[in-house]
């Protein structure tokens, strides 16, 4: 089994079994990692499940639509490599990927 | 017309913008009133619905076609939850034909709501966000009522004031002064909560967010409910003449709070975090002022938005708590649940009834076919006690799972942008007075303001122990 590292602001890392087919917010919030709100639940319309992804792994995170930018531009603390958790489903691809987590969510 | 006005041809607008900006904007809105008043005479304005209370009839006695829930006094009523109950579960996607209004449709269940609210390429937020239309002449522009990508650009410059990283330098201060109005309050004997509490709190937190002269605050709180209360609007019973008077004044005084910062700044002086400064530290805003619309716009957004929300919100978590006394011994047991039951107060109160929009094409929605350029109103208060998406909606329980997973902030692009301040100031109310007091008991029955758009409370006794 592979596994995806979550590592919060404070530099904390939390590594998590992969479950393909999750979203990688499910993945977060159902391992009780810090973080992430997900106050819609991931329907992209709330912008409080934001993570920065590593730089070498945002080709396997897959496309981004409008609706998802269109949220991410309202987040003060967006990079280039970020993303909408709720957004990117988890594969077996994935294994080794590492993911921050920002200071704040919006 | 009004130089207000936010119906001008587009081509004209750059050109009144720069007429605009060389004229203050005090008299703008003064020569737009003196408009209006010889429009009154002449006959011409549009008529302003007039509000007087009636006991209004139980849901049940109601054809479905003749529920109206814009009523200003369903809420000060009561009824509003067995009207929305009924809605949802006979007719979630309503249609009212003769509102004082106009025609409009209601969403009432919180699926539908999310769907409308997110998807802004069906529904515009222009040209208001209210029911009914903003009074003649004082038409002010603001990115809650845009649409993208102009709403994205207005928001992405002011959004740094309330964003987490500056609330967090804010956190002190915003404590020192709650815990100062707390240490005054008396003891034993009954007096107003929203008055002594909830109005104070958020007008001192509006005077830190705009660095406003704190000796003159109040007249945030006096704006802001003039600016949400006018009759067509919302159902209120606001005056627009006085209306008109505090948006001069207003617009008066926030332009000389700019010019005043921005000759500090030119004086290479520190800036603070408040919301002008960083306006004058951003690229693209430091010279907002010379686009008046767009200037009074935000200030007018900021202070409605951050004001009788937050005010009501510290008076209905009171109001809860009362109501369900298990969970306030819970509390005091548990006070590291402060968090969560925030958002469970914020659920509960729903201090936003609902916002508006407007089809953009035809939409087929929960079996009905919603007309491009109808009204539809996305009712966050029936949504939040939806029974569908939320488990005993209409308990108050402060561990609630999911708690954050409510309506009362909208979703989509438009979702709050005061969120977290306002979560903030919630958390650092319940802290301090858990810190102060072993009970905190509802004397008599609170007064509710009279609106279909603000829930809320113009008075409520507490006695303190
Ligand atoms: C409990 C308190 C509050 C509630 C319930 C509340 C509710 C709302 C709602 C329902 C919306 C529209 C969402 C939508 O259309 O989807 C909104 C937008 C907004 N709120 Fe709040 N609000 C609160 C506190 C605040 C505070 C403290 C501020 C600022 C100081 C604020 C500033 C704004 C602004 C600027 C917008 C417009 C956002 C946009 O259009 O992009 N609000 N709020
Ligand atoms: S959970 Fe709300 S946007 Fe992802």
């Amino acid at each position: 089994m592979g596994r995806i590292t979550f590592v919060e602001h404070n530099g904390a890392k939390h590594p998590v079994e992969i479950e393909a087919g999750k979203s990688l917010m499910e993945a977060a919030v159902e391992n009780g990692i810090p973080g992430i709100d997900a106050d819609c639940g991931g329907a992209c319309a709330c912008g409080t499940c934001h993570v920065i992804v590593d730089k070498s792994w945002v080709e396997s995170t897959g496309e981004m639509y409008a609706s998802e930018e269109g949220m991410l531009a309202m987040t003060p603390e967006k990079t280039d490599t970020s993303r909408l958790s709720c957004q990117v489903t988890v594969s077996e691809s994935m294994d080794g990927m590492v993911v921050h987590l920002p200071e704040f969510q919006m | 017309m009004s130089l207000l006005s936010s119906r001008l041809e587009p081509a004209l607008q750059p050109v009144l913008d720069k007429v605009a900006s060389r004229i203050p904007l005090h008299w703008q809105i003064k020569g737009a009133h003196a408009f209006q008043s010889v429009k009154k005479r002449a006959g011409k304005n549009r008529a302003v619905p007039v509000f007087r209370e009636v006991p209004l009839p139980g849901v049940s006695t109601l054809a479905l076609a003749d529920i109206d829930v814009s009523n200003p006094f369903l809420y000060r009523q009561g009824l509003w939850h067995s009207y929305f109950k009924r809605l949802r579960d006979e007719c979630p996607v309503h249609y009212q034909a003769n509102s004082p209004f106009g025609p409009f449709w209601s969403i009432t269940r919180y699926e539908d709501i999310l769907f409308v609210d997110t998807r802004h390429d069906l529904f515009s937020a222009e040209p208001i966000i209210s029911i009914g239309p903003q009074p003649e002449g004082l038409e002010i522009e603001t990115f809650i009522a845009m649409d993208p990508p102009r709403h994205d650009q207005q928001r992405q410059a002011v959004q740094n004031v309330v964003a987490p990283k500056n609330l967090a330098q804010m956190e002190d201060l915003i404590r020192s002064r709650t815990a100062e109005v707390l240490d005054h309050l008396p003891i034993g004997e009954p007096f107003d909560w929203v008055q002594r509490v909830s109005i104070e709190l958020t007008s001192r937190m509006l005077a830190t967010l705009f660095d406003f002269p704190f000796e003159q605050r109040h007249k945030l709180a006096y704006w802001s409910d003039l600016a949400a209360g006018s009759p067509e609007t919302t159902g209120g019973n606001a005056d627009n003449d006085e209306g008109f008077r505090a948006a001069a004044d207003m617009a008066r005084q926030m332009s000389s709070l700019w010019r005043e910062k921005e000759a500090r700044k030119a004086a290479g002086e520190d800036m603070g975090f408040d919301l002008i400064s960083l306006l004058l530290a951003n690229e693209n805003t430091r010279d907002m002022i010379n686009r008046p619309m767009e200037f009074i716009g935000n200030m007018v957004l900021l202070i409605v938005g951050g004001n009788d929300t937050t005010r009501n919100s510290m008076t209905g978590g009171v109001l809860a708590l009362n109501q369900f006394p298990d969970q306030f011994v819970r509390l005091k047991q548990n006070p590291d649940l402060v968090p969560n039951m925030v958002s469970e107060i914020i659920r509960w109160q729903t201090p936003l009834a609902y916002m508006r929009r407007v089809a953009k094409q035809d939409v087929e929605l929960s079996g009905q076919t919603i007309r491009k350029g109808d009204k539809v109103v996305m009712w966050y208060a029936s949504g939040n006690r939806d029974e569908r998406a939320i488990e005993n909606p209409d308990q108050f329980i402060i561990d609630r799972q999911n708690a954050r997973k409510h309506l009362s902030f909208g979703f989509g692009v438009h979702r709050c942008m005061g969120n977290r301040l306002a979560e903030m100031q919630l958390r650092i109310l319940w802290e301090e007075l858990l810190k102060r007091f072993e009970a905190i008991e509802v004397v008599g029955e609170p007064e509710y303001v009279q609106s279909n758009f603000v829930r809320g409370y113009t008075r409520m006794n507490v006695r303190l122990g």
